[in-house]
């Protein structure tokens, strides 16, 4: 069971209290686990990545076992710890004032 | 007894003010969808309680919204707008080619007929349209693809569709505007468009009278007379009475004709209102006073309505998107300010009073009555 923390307007959109929790089949990459979230929540398509290149939106941040993974492939396996449950997959909105 | 709903969107999320048909006590709530742009908040004519509204932010992108029941509870609907084809290129601002890119909705515009049929003007300039509700968008490509479009660029706002006006005795024929393409119109519901600017005269650009780019801020319709067109322009006041195929400056005695919303009275099709604003790089009211002003002759004699508005120390702006009448009788006329105020007056801009006084910044202003 894969675990995925949002930020709060994220979370009041898909009206999700706490963490999404998701199956995903290995190999799990963050591409697998935002399609997995985005069918899971389709009122969060395009709010994580754009609608046409399917791109990370350039506000939002992904991390990972205390590491930044926003720019790193999308299908490259990620740790253990997430595809075990045992770390979240964190998708969080950039530190950006307005 | 008649109702008045206004549906106000802001910097930072939505609001609707409700009052009976005196106006006078008002009952607010919100925030909306608090944090995020609201730019355009807007019922349907057909069903009042359908009401539809644009979302977004620089951080999690554009989403679209439906309410049902008046804005008491709200649906995200379809937020695909994806151009129709080669997205092609348009000016950029240093003049260079640049590729179409969806940004956002600026105004969403619900037919006079069918609650699930909308129109939505987006940055990049284009054209959307739904029928079922917002499930879905497709694009009226005609408008991106336009012969001129590799011409136009963006106003410092980018380049937005703000304006979208349907003739309400003739869907086929759509007004619509761009920062800062112009005005353009269809007679064939949104298939084919022709530029509609003759007698506009922009000194910000090469050619004064050019075909397209100036820099339209709003145009106004009464439902009335559909032929006859008011428009704020970046710079001047101008009127059409051929259905947009030539205008006319009404700019007259104003103290400044720069600004950003024109609206027409509800029962007096020659009643016209703007908020003048001194200058395009000083955007608050002359003087520090925050005068609407109204013309009973469709232009040229304009008188300062300043009953209830500040009159010093005021450097608010009051943008395109963000006035609206009434059509009780008297009619209503409301304003919102990037300094949070919402301004009504419940008899025709005579006496004004504040609403709310401290939202975030206004972006649109719209208003419904109600039976």
């Amino acid at each position: 069971m894969i675990r995925v923390v949002l930020p709060q307007h994220l979370r009041k959109l898909a009206r999700i209290d706490g963490e999404a929790t998701l199956e995903v089949a290995a190999p799990v990459t963050q591409r697998a686990i935002l399609d997995a979230l985005e069918a899971r929540y389709p009122m969060l398509c395009g709010t994580i990545r754009d609608r046409v290149t399917r791109r990370r939106r350039p506000f939002v941040r992904f991390f990972a076992c205390q590491e930044d993974l926003s720019n790193e492939s999308p299908d490259a396996p990620l740790p253990d710890a997430i595809a075990t449950g045992a770390e979240p997959y964190l998708v969080v909105g950039a530190m950006a004032g307005g | 007894m008649s109702r008045v709903r206004v549906l106000v969107g802001t910097r930072k999320g939505a609001f609707v003010l409700e009052s009976d048909g005196k106006r006078q006590r008002w009952e607010v709530s919100g925030p909306h969808f608090g944090g995020w742009e609201m730019y355009h908040v807007k019922g349907s004519p057909a069903d009042p309680n359908r009401l539809y509204a644009s979302q977004n932010t620089g951080w999690f992108g554009q989403l679209i919204q439906r309410s049902d029941d008046g804005g008491k509870t709200w649906e995200p609907v379809s937020n695909e707008f994806a151009y129709d084809g080669p997205t092609g290129t348009h000016l950029w601002y240093d003049g260079t080619p640049h590729s179409w890119a969806f940004a956002r909705v600026w105004h969403l515009e619900p037919s006079h007929t069918d609650p699930d049929t909308v129109l939505a003007g987006v940055e990049d300039a284009a054209l959307f349209k739904t029928t079922d509700g917002g499930k879905s968008w497709h694009e009226l490509p005609g408008l991106r693809t336009h012969a001129t479009a590799a011409q136009w660029q963006p106003g410092a706002g980018g380049m937005c569709l703000h304006t979208i006006i349907v003739d309400p005795t003739n869907a086929n024929r759509i007004f619509i505007a761009i920062s800062s393409a112009g005005a353009f119109r269809s007679d064939d519901g949104g298939v084919t468009w022709s530029p509609i600017n003759r007698g506009l005269v922009s000194e910000g650009i090469p050619d004064p009278d050019a075909e397209v780019g100036h820099c339209v801020h709003r145009i106004a319709m009464h439902r009335s007379r559909p032929n006859v067109l008011f428009m704020q322009k970046h710079w001047d006041v101008m009127r059409s009475d051929d259905a947009g195929a030539t205008w006319r400056e009404v700019s007259g005695n104003l103290p400044s004709d720069f600004g950003f919303p024109i609206d027409v009275h509800a029962h007096e099709p020659e009643t016209i209102y703007v908020v003048p604003i001194k200058s395009d790089s000083e955007h608050y009211p002359p003087d520090g006073k925050l005068r609407v002003y109204r013309s009973r002759s469709g232009g040229n004699e304009w008188e300062a309505l300043t009953n209830g508005l500040p009159q010093r120390d005021c450097y608010v702006n009051v943008l395109r998107d963000a006035m609206s009448v009434d059509t009780l009788d008297p009619c209503g006329i409301y304003f919102g300010t990037t300094g949070g105020q919402v301004y009504g007056s419940a008899d025709g801009g005579d006496t004004w009073a504040p609403i709310v006084r401290d939202l975030p910044a206004v972006l649109s202003v719209e208003v419904q009555a109600l039976s």
